[in-house]
């Protein structure tokens, strides 16, 4: 199960890209020159990187290379940390998100997050959905159960809950949990989704529904995610992105990292000769 | 290569230690107990003596009495006068009001501190404002009663004009002060308890931080904010010597809260060295006392309670 190279290949053919245009207008992101610094330890180290349009990105590398660090900075969700500063920009369809926008929660509503840990607010399912909605401003009720359905539908939730959703969170397992994290984060219909480790809690056959699910999101959003499970990386990536040492050794579509790395480094890593 | 030769454990020390340790921990279970059983024996003549329930009975305590001929029922609280006078609801109106006002005083600002240094205040600020706060409550009472009595009861007289120095308002807020400090330290550590999770999700959905403390932070640390507030509630209760010093202690019936006030634990404090040893004075006051021990006993179960529901809320065993 977990080496279908043969599988990765179909999915891979499908980001092949054509034209030097289109393939501007394809970046959802661009990341110039970031540096970033935990008070005096830099832990990015001069990344450049483009994230393409409805593509899922994996950001593979060794525990401390960075990734986490860096997906973190794609929403701002560094800054809730004390201490830190960053250098460079991150551009969202060509807006500098820290530069262009005063408010850090308004880029949050474009770019969702999951975590590593599922982490449900201790409410009922509809309110854990409904919350970002809330603080967003939107009071009609009609409207929040709607796009409250549509989000855990969007999730492959919503067979499973639909009779439940006054439950409270925690009464679902761990899978389910963390798909309800990512309904919650679907709610509020961002366009970008950035997840970092989202299965690496949970058992394989939670973490197959969680990475069939990606292969349907990617249609709707651009996905980030962040993985130590190369196997994972390969079968739910269009493009990869090798981190070692808070530096970007290396990246491209997840076909030509896996079978024809072009750097040392990675070729070590995803041959595990180290990580 | 040389032999390890480890020693064998000396189990008659170890058993002798242990011993040792848990005789400190019943001495402290022992002494609570016998402490507990004294103060209710002496006591229970109020129920079983036929000479001091004829000025004492539980029902004369509760209710209006009549206590000279043609003149109406009312409750009073005279215990040395030439017709001892039992009543407990002077006192018992007098240590809610003193309370009330403590409470009002402390809770919103014992936990409006909680959250500004649990959410809002720089690293550096909080481990500041912390410590500052936990050190009211190692003021001694007696400190914090003086400063009632002198400086504070003078304050509120010039500013509110009022006739009496000494009032429940006056001793409130000098009890709030003592009030504080637990208020705080529980709400405050209630709400730093709250996992990061919770806050990044929240941030992460768009919510700016004033959002993410009053629609994340605060409902999932409720519990640990009541439990502060009954633990508060049950020490502005059962402090002494504040309200000894700065309340004026007349028991007086009325709902003002510019008018002085006794309490409980403070009549037990005036009255208790001058009673005649095992007489009805001294058998009421030591069921004042009873009262204030069940009634402390309970409020530290139920601040508990809720400090167990806190426990289970984040680790996301309940709702």
């Amino acid at each position: 199960m977990y080496n279908e190279m043969s599988d990765l290949s179909v999915r891979v053919a499908k980001t092949d890209i054509s034209s030097d245009a289109a393939e501007k207008l394809q970046y959802k992101i661009i990341v110039e020159q970031l540096d970033f610094f935990y008070g005096d330890i830099q832990a990015l180290f001069d990344i450049s990187m483009n994230i393409e349009q409805n593509r899922v990105t994996a950001l593979i590398g060794p525990s401390g290379c960075g990734k986490s660090t860096f997906i973190r900075t794609l929403n701002r969700m560094n800054e809730t940390i004390p201490g830190t500063r960053m250098e460079g920009k991150v551009l969202l369809d060509g807006c500098d998100i820290y530069q262009d926008f005063d408010d850090p929660s308004q880029i949050r509503t474009r770019v969702g997050m999951v975590f590593q840990k599922s982490n449900p607010f201790p409410k009922s399912v509809f309110e854990n959905v409904a919350y970002g909605l809330r603080v967003n401003g939107i009071k009609d009720r009609n409207l929040i159960a709607e796009v409250v359905e549509e989000s855990l539908k969007r999730a492959a939730l919503w067979d499973e809950v639909k009779d439940k959703l006054d439950n409270s969170a925690f009464t679902f397992s761990g899978g389910q949990q963390q798909r309800l994290c990512i309904a919650r984060a679907l709610a509020i219909r961002p366009e970008v989704i950035l997840m970092d480790e989202p299965a690496s809690a949970l058992d394989p056959i939670s973490t197959a529904k969680i990475e069939d699910l990606i292969g349907e999101l990617r249609q709707h959003y651009t996905i980030v995610i962040v993985t130590h499970n190369m196997q994972q990386a390969a079968r739910v990536s269009d493009h990869t992105a090798f981190f070692y040492e808070g530096k970007l050794i290396e990246d491209g579509p997840t076909k030509e990292i896996f079978t024809r790395p072009k750097k040392k480094k990675t070729e070590d890593y995803i041959t595990g000769r180290f990580g | 290569m040389r032999q390890l030769k480890f020693k064998p454990k000396s189990r008659i020390r170890e058993f002798v230690g242990e011993k040792l340790i848990s005789v400190n921990a019943y001495a402290a279970l022992i002494v609570t107990l016998l402490i507990f059983i004294f103060v209710f024996k002496e006591a229970i003549p109020i129920f079983t003596d036929s000479i001091i329930q004829e000025e004492a009975a539980p029902d004369k305590m509760v209710f209006k009495q009549q206590f000279y001929e043609g003149r109406e029922a009312k409750w009073s609280w005279q215990p040395t006068s030439d017709v001892p006078k039992y009543s407990l609801m002077p006192l018992f109106i007098g240590t809610l009001k003193a309370a009330i006002i403590a409470m009002l005083f402390a809770v919103p600002l014992g936990v409006g501190a909680a959250i500004y240094s649990s959410e809002f205040a720089p690293k550096r600020l909080r481990e500041i404002i912390k410590p500052a706060i936990e050190m009211l409550a190692a003021i001694p009472s007696v400190v914090l009663g003086f400063f009632a009595l002198m400086i504070l009861a003078t304050f509120l007289q010039n500013v509110l004009g009022l006739t009496f120095r000494l009032n429940a308002l006056n001793a409130g807020i000098a009890l709030g002060l003592a009030v504080i400090p637990i208020v705080f330290t529980i709400a405050e550590d209630a709400m730093t308890s709250v996992p990061r999770a919770l806050r990044d999700a929240a941030t992460a959905l768009g919510a700016n931080t004033w959002q993410v403390s009053l629609t994340t932070v605060l409902p999932a640390a409720i519990p640990g904010i009541a439990a502060g507030i009954v633990l508060g509630f049950g020490r502005a209760v059962g402090e002494t010597m504040i309200v000894l010093m700065a309340s004026g202690n007349a028991a007086i019936v009325s709902a003002s809260f510019l008018d002085s006030v006794r309490t409980f634990s403070a009549t037990i404090a005036a009255e208790l060295a001058e009673v005649v040893f095992g007489g009805t004075h001294y058998t009421v006051l030591f069921f004042i006392g009873s009262l204030l021990f069940v009634f402390t006993f309970l409020i530290n179960l139920t601040g508990d309670f809720f400090l167990v529901r806190l426990k289970e809320k984040m680790q996301g065993r309940t709702t």
